[in-house]
């Protein structure tokens, strides 16, 4: 049976991973392709990367990073942030990423979506949607980081990418994220349950407890966290032995 | 070029780095080359035909790249391995686009129900089949020495083959339906799997290839 996946995410700027809460008060977290390779030996699943190098001209540096990561990780790579164009895309799958992940640009621009599915396929295409609760059983999408809303229903919008040729969404409840509190539950089981394609959880995780609800009330595929592995919290191994007393399906 | 060298075909479809960098990985130094040159996948010890993307492009650029022949011809007599799209071109037909295969192994290309189906967890099938999935052995194979019964490699695909010789079946895997995750006949393996991104598992699978002499 196929197992849900455990992904820890992480932060990078510059060439440095980094973590902190709301995007203030970064914390150095160390070398990516290390902290990459620490995962993988720990029984990480995947691992992603989320570039959130502001200036342009530092841009390449994650190709650099993307292109060690290939040679030393051998479990699938996530690449997302700053991916505006299908040239993005492409720099980045063809530096070693598995998946490349966009967010506002598919929001901007959902023929790219549609374009980057068909040119390399539907299963290196994740689109990643921030989620704040507007009323009772409704989200509405955000873009920029978090910073400005569309008015879009989350859960339409995951459906719309889904038939644009999204291979996967990775779902983030910006009211959870960095509280530590635990997944949006209603939010990922709304939209994991809306789409056919699969669903990644993210945003809030603050034990493991939180990674198995994420699966066994949100059903989510998988689950992503950051900050509790990166400080040395709990082990991805720790993370996939609570969710196998919980009786969820993982690769140990 | 020199002997011993292994050959990943490159038809322009999809990001062959990772192939190439976990045979490298397990190769001993023997080289491992990515070209497009039919010459060089003739002259190869042993080739790797990987590929991502939709079966219609991957058939459409082998063509037009004139590599066609050549795939075809190792496939007859040197080790091959193929690789997700690398396995599905192997038969004769794919549901994906309708479009022919190489007609290497008889039978053919078929989609997953996605929303049709449920888990045994209750919950809908999801296409694509993406993450780690345990791959059920049905014969022996040099190409499993090492590895568990049921170990789990790494999967993303929506396409499954559907062989129309049992005989050629390697290991099944359940997704919904249990559906035919590696083949073998004589000197071809192929999988449905990306030994590339499973870790320990597909690294013992690559390194096996790399010893392998059918």
């Amino acid at each position: 049976m196929l197992a849900k996946r455990i992904i820890p995410c992480l932060d990078v700027t510059a060439g440095r991973v980094v973590k902190g809460t709301n995007f203030v008060d970064l914390r150095d977290a160390g070398d990516p392709v290390e902290i990459a390779r620490r995962y993988d030996a720990q029984g990480a699943d995947e691992v992603t990367f989320l570039d959130i190098t502001a200036s342009s001209d530092q841009r390449d540096i994650i190709l650099h990073i993307v292109e060690a990561c290939a040679e030393q990780v051998f479990i699938p790579l996530t690449v997302g942030g700053g991916v505006r164009a299908i040239a993005d895309v492409r720099r980045l799958l063809n530096a070693g990423a598995d998946k490349v992940s966009m967010n506002t640009a598919a929001v901007q621009n959902p023929d790219l979506v549609a374009e980057a599915s068909a040119k390399v396929g539907n299963q290196c295409i994740v689109v990643a949607i921030d989620a704040k609760q507007s009323a009772p059983g409704r989200w509405e999408v955000f873009t920029h980081g978090g910073r400005k809303g569309t008015g879009m229903c989350a859960i339409e919008w995951a459906q719309k990418v889904q038939q644009l040729g999204a291979g996967e969404i990775l779902l983030t409840s910006m009211d959870r994220d960095g509280t530590k509190a635990g997944f949006d539950l209603a939010l990922t089981r709304a939209v994991a349950d809306a789409v056919d394609i699969p669903v990644i959880a993210s945003g809030g995780v603050g034990n493991l407890d939180h990674l198995a609800d994420g699966v066994t009330i949100g059903h989510a595929d998988a689950v992503l966290a950051a900050s509790i592995f990166h400080f040395g919290e709990y082990t991805v191994r720790q993370a996939k032995e609570r969710m196998r007393e919980r009786g969820i399906e993982v690769r140990l | 070029m020199p002997g011993g060298v292994i050959a990943v075909v490159d038809y322009g479809m999809g990001n062959l780095r990772s192939v190439a960098k976990a045979l490298e990985h397990v190769a001993d130094g023997k080289p491992v080359v990515v070209t497009a040159d039919p010459a060089v996948v003739a002259a190869a010890e042993r080739v790797v035909v990987p590929g991502q993307g939709a079966m219609p492009d991957c058939m459409r650029e082998l063509n037009e790249r004139g590599l066609r022949q050549a795939v075809i011809a190792a496939a007859a007599n040197k080790p091959f391995l193929g690789i997700c799209i690398g396995q599905q071109m192997l038969f004769e037909h794919s549901e994906e686009g309708d479009v022919p295969g190489l007609g290497i192994l008889p039978g053919e290309v078929k989609r997953f129900p996605a929303g049709k189906m449920c888990l045994p967890d209750g919950q809908k099938l999801k296409v694509p089949h993406m993450g780690w999935n345990e791959v059920r052995q049905t014969k022996a194979h040099p190409l499993w020495q090492g590895i568990a019964d049921g170990a789990r490699f790494y999967f993303v695909h929506s396409y499954y083959v559907a062989p129309g010789d049992a005989a050629c079946i390697a290991s099944t895997t359940e997704y919904g339906i249990p559906f035919t995750s590696a083949c073998a006949r004589d000197n071809i393996f192929a999988v449905q799997c990306h030994p590339e991104k499973s870790a320990q598992a597909g690294l013992q699978l690559l390194s096996n290839f790399i010893h392998w002499n059918p």
